[in-house]
């Protein structure tokens, strides 16, 4: 009895996760072409995607290398676009905190972006689900969008060059991050952390290493906190 | 680009981002995380993304840094349709559309 309604649950993640395809597909097809085409091995771009498994930062990290960029500040740069993961991390730990550490550390290997907005949002729907079948939900919803990030990124390497100069691949990248941070605008808080973002970052352009970006992502996370506490007191007075 | 150089990063990152995704989960558990701490991380990716874009977006290097007005005007449809539609895909195909339609208009990419 149990064991079905799991396995609903499962069906169940799996439609939720169904209309990310959209997302992954092109952007994991633009990684294989874009990694190809600043010199990475097939090899090494296969294994980018999946040892890395961060579309976002895998960009990041991309841009920094073919500028030259040093290790640290490519590292460093990379994991402060995925330090966004520690919530999601500390948020699902909440549900589903009480599985078997192996479970738990599956659960953290495709704790992505997509994975984690259609979990949190069925988990807080439905509080009354017991553990197996937010188990279940998960891994439903990660399995039409996961393994495709790598398929797509081998496509994209099999594309590769095939790709002619008219497309402005170059502009892939911004348009598609641009098209990420567009709907995270939920807040005053967020808008004003992201101006701050832009303008240090465009005025600290020229500090060595690309340090200006880490400075400003740094001062844009203190500022946007600052900003939602004003607003809460605000909203309380 | 030398070949070490890219297999570090692969790995360094690919342990680090896995740590970040287990911290929580794995160890302590997010009951027990402070709320400033979990105030700030709500805003990593707004305080990095557009920083990293906006050079991106100004200063182009198809065009050797100089402001061009297709990719420019590329990333305002992209984001003002992204702000509008909350909708990514919408998003990308709008801005991708504006981008051809300038590069075709003014003939040069």
């Amino acid at each position: 009895m149990a064991e079905a309604t799991q396995k609903s649950y499962y069906w169940t993640g799996f439609r939720a996760g169904v209309p990310f395809v959209l997302v992954v597909m092109p952007f994991g097809l633009l990684f294989g072409v874009v990694a190809t085409e600043a010199g990475f091995t097939s090899l090494q771009t296969m294994a980018f995607s999946s040892v890395v498994f961060a579309g976002a930062a895998q960009f990041a990290a991309l841009q920094l290398m073919v500028d030259n960029a040093p290790m640290a500040i490519v590292i460093a740069t990379a994991l402060a676009v995925n330090l966004r993961m520690a919530m999601y991390s500390a948020s699902l730990s909440l549900w589903l905190g009480d599985a078997p550490l192996w479970k738990r550390a599956l659960i953290a290997y495709v704790n992505v972006d997509q994975s984690y907005a259609i979990s949190i949002n069925k988990y807080e729907d439905e509080p009354q689900m017991i553990l197996p079948d937010r188990i279940a939900f998960f891994f439903g919803a990660v399995t039409p969008v996961c393994p495709l990030w790598i398929v797509a990124t081998g496509l994209g390497i099999w594309l590769g060059d095939g790709i002619p100069d008219w497309m402005a691949l170059d502009f892939a990248v911004p348009i598609c991050f641009l098209a990420i941070i567009a709907p995270m605008m939920r807040t005053l808080a967020h808008m004003v952390a992201a101006v701050t973002s832009i303008v240090v970052a465009l005025v600290l352009a020229g500090l060595p290493f690309n340090l200006g970006l880490l400075v400003a992502a740094v001062l844009a996370m203190v500022i946007g906190a600052q900003v939602e506490l004003w607003t809460e007191r605000r909203a309380k007075a | 680009m030398s070949a070490g150089y890219i297999w570090a990063i692969i790995l360094i990152l690919g342990v680090g981002t896995y740590l970040i995704r287990f911290s929580f989960l794995g160890l302590i558990g997010g009951r027990d995380l402070p709320e400033w701490v979990l105030r700030h991380l709500r805003y990593t990716a707004v305080a990095v993304l557009p920083g990293l874009v906006a050079p991106l977006v100004l200063w182009p290097s198809a065009t050797n840094g100089e402001i061009d007005p297709a990719r420019l005007s590329a990333a305002l449809v992209t984001f003002g349709v992204g702000l509008l539609t909350r909708n990514v895909i919408a998003a990308i195909l709008a801005g991708g559309g504006t981008l051809f339609a300038m590069i075709a208009i003014m003939g040069a990419y």
